[in-house]
């Protein structure tokens, strides 16, 4: 069974390809070279003037686990007006969906009718990992795939505190990618969410923890050793120390700094590039970030773009978010501390165009979008649900193809929050290659899925296909066509056939012998067995629809 | 000289009786847990399912095999215009199959325990709340505030296990134990080891509310000021005083209530005074609610009618949409206008409520019936016949139960997934 899809104008950066006009073949799940003459074309599609791309990935969207449910949980009149269609904020459009909290099934659905055939969720809670997966396997379509929180688990501090050498760390950390069945590793306010039951309330990159005794910058430098040691390809995933704070953008340059020359990915970084001028001491400090993104070439970021509109934020970062809980609309937030591991926050929020720091949070995501140069290391998310649902994606596109469609929506923001931005004066725009680029080679590379978002040989055959419209938009909504491992799924924007992804996932080899002293633990102070807390992959496989990927990572040693 | 009997290793076996999913039961080697295992509740789990009969499926009263059952039971959903999914006592895995069914058939979904849930659920919707897990109570608690519960006749192990815990990561000393509205008999379970006795607030749980709100007022310092009352309730100011600086004292105090023991109207602005009280004390200290499941797979099912419907239960599937109505979607309100009753519970024995249309029972081997149902399915009890995976009370941690011993009952899941192959 051969099917070739005909003169596809196709967009592949992983190959340098802009628009190139070619035929691509799939066989089997994945893109072959083309055919002898002699083997027949069992389908064939003339994509005559379409634009072609792999299917995009979301490097960070919060899909599933105990905050994603407990969103679900807080928020039923959100669930009751999900078919809401009308623009709630004077620059949304009404496929600016303001839906937050999709179900698993939803999400699925969602993802692959816009041509995105993957999803990372990025902070799966080990303590917490059957359920993320649990959810994870309920979501059609799409691939999927997590990153286990570390940095304020009481293990992990002990360890750090007692001053235990980086190989113990190392070993602790692929013990948790293993047990946890993910494939990478996030730390979230580092030491935070641990400070925060020790009734700290804020805590700077170099103050301590009071129990423990160590800092953010330890945490940061102990945990991103041990990522780039294991040779996991995707680097540690930061979410910085004062989320959501004016002034923030501070901590954030001190964080690229401490990185040291070890990768390290910051994300949501537009919560973090706030600066603390003017007279409402709120202000942008983007250009300060884009400027420190460009020189620090081992630094990537995704931004975390806000969108009008209603949404719920759901973090890992229960001291921000016990703050944050002032401004939640409605008023009303979960928060929890769990399992001597980490925390969470769930407040809702109602950005809105009018209001001053909304407004300008809006354009600081812009600005660093158009200021950061390199699309290889910037990448397109709303932090879903926190900066706005992933269904916004296609506007979001929009406003950074389409310099005039993003002036007239500037033009409408709060007067304030308009002075204090230099949105006017970037001119980018851009292009089909930069977003195949940020949602696709880029995404695909940071993660380190060698057979996903490009278009070669013997990549698996995840594949959308659009028309090309002036209006980026619409065309970004509603793919004609989108093949998930060669088999057509969604046709004109619907989807036709329901298939179940992949999950995603990274194995270091370790000194299996961690698992005394953590045995010792688990008995001493948890409430369950270690044996009970690991995942095991057959759980994943158990109803014949999930299956586990175990990617090799940059050490040749790599188990697999 | 006598030998002591070698001691009985502990498995990973996770105990679902209750909420605190306990996985450190020792086991006989016979397909149960030891006879000397100290805590009844699952003592009775494991020996109401180990000695339930082998019974066949039935129609009317009359054994039959189970393709039988299957396709009566279709019958009767294919017939009703208006089904009540009820009773709902199972695990993830059953309610993951569940669900399309109820879809299929344009059912209502109600837990059997959901009268005490909606009114967590509600308080949380209304104005969220800030909580704990069972780690962290171990860990970090200094004080247990346990407001109109014993805590021990739902969660037996609670104290042994997460209060007189001799190792903690901090190197705390033993909590100190607080009953609010709860009687002096029933609080034994709160003496210390070194016979420390709890403090004890005695009071009718209908006047939590003007207490617990009287404790928040009392965390203004104004409220001393203008306060005239003398008590409340029958509390003294004086001992609300004490209580309230007791908790503000604490390193991480915890409140620990049952919304089951709240049985009474609007039980719900109870739950939302005490969640209230700790959002106030935590803008100061650390303080984290812990409620109390009643069990029967309660937070496991609201968990996945979560993910899976975008609603926790008390929901229904009509014209495509899923709607959510804690109030008309209870079951009392539904047997009176519901045409069939599917009543679901595999942990327990529980016979469904009194109903006069068709029941269908798929449940626990074990279930007595005063007037047999009109068709009933035996199935494996999760952790004894059947594996599956149950959230705990605190509802971060989901745990796999596993199967004990052979079985000949069919697992609830694959039943219910042959009744909906049976559906057009």
């Amino acid at each position: 069974m051969i099917t070739q899809l005909k003169n596809a104008r196709v967009f592949d950066p992983a190959h340098k390809k802009n628009g190139v006009v070619e035929d691509i073949y799939i066989s089997q799940g994945r893109i072959v070279a083309k055919p002898s003459d002699t083997i027949k074309i069992s389908t064939s599609l003339d994509l005559s003037g379409k634009v072609v791309m792999a299917g995009a990935i979301d490097m960070h969207s919060h899909i599933g686990g105990g905050k994603t449910n407990i969103a679900r949980m807080l928020l039923p009149e959100f669930q009751a007006s999900k078919h809401y269609s009308e623009p709630e904020a004077h620059i949304c459009t009404p496929g600016c969906s303001h839906f937050a909290t999709p179900t698993s099934t939803e999400t699925g659905f969602r993802y692959i009718e816009m041509g995105y055939t993957a999803a990372f969720e990025p902070a799966l809670m080990p303590v917490n990992a059957r359920q993320a997966h649990l959810e994870m396997c309920d979501t059609p379509m799409i691939d999927k795939g997590a990153y286990a929180l570390l940095g304020n688990d009481d293990y992990f501090l002990r360890m750090l505190a007692s001053q235990q050498d980086q190989k113990a760390i190392n070993d602790y950390v692929a013990w948790i990618l293993h047990s946890t069945q993910s494939i990478g590793i996030k730390v979230v306010n580092p030491g935070g969410i641990n400070a925060f039951k020790f009734n700290q309330r804020r805590l700077d990159l170099d103050e301590k923890n009071r129990h423990y005794q160590v800092s953010p910058r330890q945490i940061l430098q102990s945990l991103s050793r041990a990522v780039h040691e294991l040779g996991v390809s995707k680097p540690l995933h930061v979410h910085c120390n004062n989320l959501g704070a004016a002034g923030n953008f501070q901590t954030t340059l001190d964080t690229m700094r401490a990185s040291d020359g070890i990768p390290m990915h910051l994300t949501h970084i537009q919560f973090h590039s706030y600066g603390k001028e003017g007279d409402k001491q709120f202000s942008s400090a983007a250009a300060e970030i884009a400027e420190a993104l460009n020189k620090n070439k081992h630094i990537t970021a995704d931004v975390g773009q806000i969108l009008f509109g209603q949404t719920v934020t759901a973090s890992g970062d229960s001291m921000m978010q016990h703050l944050n809980a002032r401004h939640a609309n409605p008023k009303k937030a979960v928060l929890m501390d769990i399992e001597c591991d980490a925390g969470c926050g769930v407040v809702p929020f109602k950005y809105r165009d009018q209001n001053y720091v909304n407004a300008l949070q809006w354009a600081i995501g812009l600005e660093l979008f158009l200021s950061v140069e390199d699309p290889w290391r910037i990448f397109l998310t709303t932090d879903h649900p926190n900066g706005a649902p992933f269904t916004s994606y296609p506007h979001l596109i929009r406003l950074l193809m389409d310099k005039s469609f993003r002036n007239d929506a500037f033009a409408k923001l709060n007067l304030d929050a308009q002075a204090m931005s230099n949105l006017l004066s970037l001119e980018r725009e851009y292009s089909l290659y930069d977003i195949a680029i940020m949602t696709r080679a880029g995404a695909a590379g940071l993660i380190g899925l060698k057979d996903r978002g490009h278009l070669g040989i013997g990549a698996a055959a995840d594949i959308t296909v659009y028309t090309d419209q002036a209006d980026r938009e619409a065309m970004f909504s509603k793919p004609d066509y989108v093949f998930k491992n060669g088999e057509l799924v969604v046709k004109d924007g619907k989807v036709v056939k329901v298939v179940w992804g992949a999950t995603h996932t990274s194995k270091p080899s370790f000194d299996v012998s961690v698992e005394k002293d953590l045995s010792d633990y688990f008995n001493k102070y948890q409430t369950m067995q270690l044996a009970n807390f690991k995942i095991n992959p057959d759980e994943i496989a158990d109803d014949g629809r999930g299956s586990i990927v175990v990617h090799s990572g940059k050490h040749s040693d790599e188990t697999a | 000289m006598t030998v002591a009997n070698p001691p009985i290793p502990t498995s990973h076996h996770t105990c679902p009786a209750c909420g605190l999913l306990c996985d450190d039961l020792p086991l006989d080697g016979l397909g149960s847990i030891s006879a000397s295992f100290s805590c009844a509740k699952s003592q009775r789990y494991f020996s109401q399912a180990a000695t339930a009969p082998s019974q066949p499926a039935s129609v009317n009263g009359q054994a039959c095999d189970l393709n039988t059952a299957l396709a009566a039971a279709a019958k009767i959903l294919q017939n009703s215009q208006q089904t009540l999914f009820a009773g709902l006592g199972t695990d993830v895995q059953g309610m993951r199959a569940i669900l399309p069914l109820a879809e299929k058939c344009q059912a209502t979904l109600d837990h059997m325990h959901s009268e005490s849930s909606v009114r967590n659920t509600l308080a949380m919707q209304n104005s969220g709340w800030q909580t704990t897990t069972l780690s962290e109570v171990k860990n970090r608690a200094d004080l247990i505030l346990a407001i109109g519960t014993d805590i021990v006749s739902s969660h037996p192990r609670f104290f042994e296990k997460l209060v007189w815990n001799k190792d903690s990561l901090f190197n705390k000393g033993t909590p100190h134990v607080v009953y609010l509205a709860v009687d002096e008999a029933d609080t034994q379970a709160g003496v210390a080891p070194d016979g420390t006795s709890p403090t004890v607030l005695a009071a009718d749980k209908k006047a939590l509310p003007a207490i617990l709100n009287s404790l928040i007022a009392m965390c203004n310092p104004a409220y001393a000021k203008s306060n005239k009352a003398a008590s409340v309730a029958g509390l003294s100011m004086a001992a609300l005083k004490a209580l309230l600086e007791k908790i503000q004292a604490a390193n991480y105090a915890v409140v620990v209530w049952s919304a089951s023991e709240l049985a009474y109207p609007h039980a719900e602005l109870t739950v939302q005074s005490i969640t209230q009280l700790i959002a106030k004390l935590n803008e100061q200290t650390r303080v984290a609610g812990l409620s109390l499941n009643s069990g029967d797979g309660d937070i496991s099912v609201n968990q996945t009618s979560t993910w899976l419907s975008g609603f926790p239960i008390r929901n229904r599937f009509k014209h495509q949409q899923v709607s959510y109505d804690t109030q008309h979607y209870s079951t009392a309100v539904q047997l009176k206008s519901c045409d069939a009753l599917l009543w679901v519970c595999t942990f327990n024995p529980k016979p469904p409520p009194n109903f006069a249309g068709p029941s269908i029972v798929i449940g626990h081997p074990n279930t007595q019936f005063e007037r047999p149902p009109a068709v009933f399915i035996p199935v494996g009890v999760p952790a004894v016949h059947d594996s599956g995976t149950v959230f705990r009370m605190d509802g971060s941690i989901a745990l796999q139960v596993k199967k004990l011993q052979a079985s000949q009952h069919p697992r609830l899941f694959e039943v219910i997934n042959q009744l909906a192959g049976l559906m057009p």
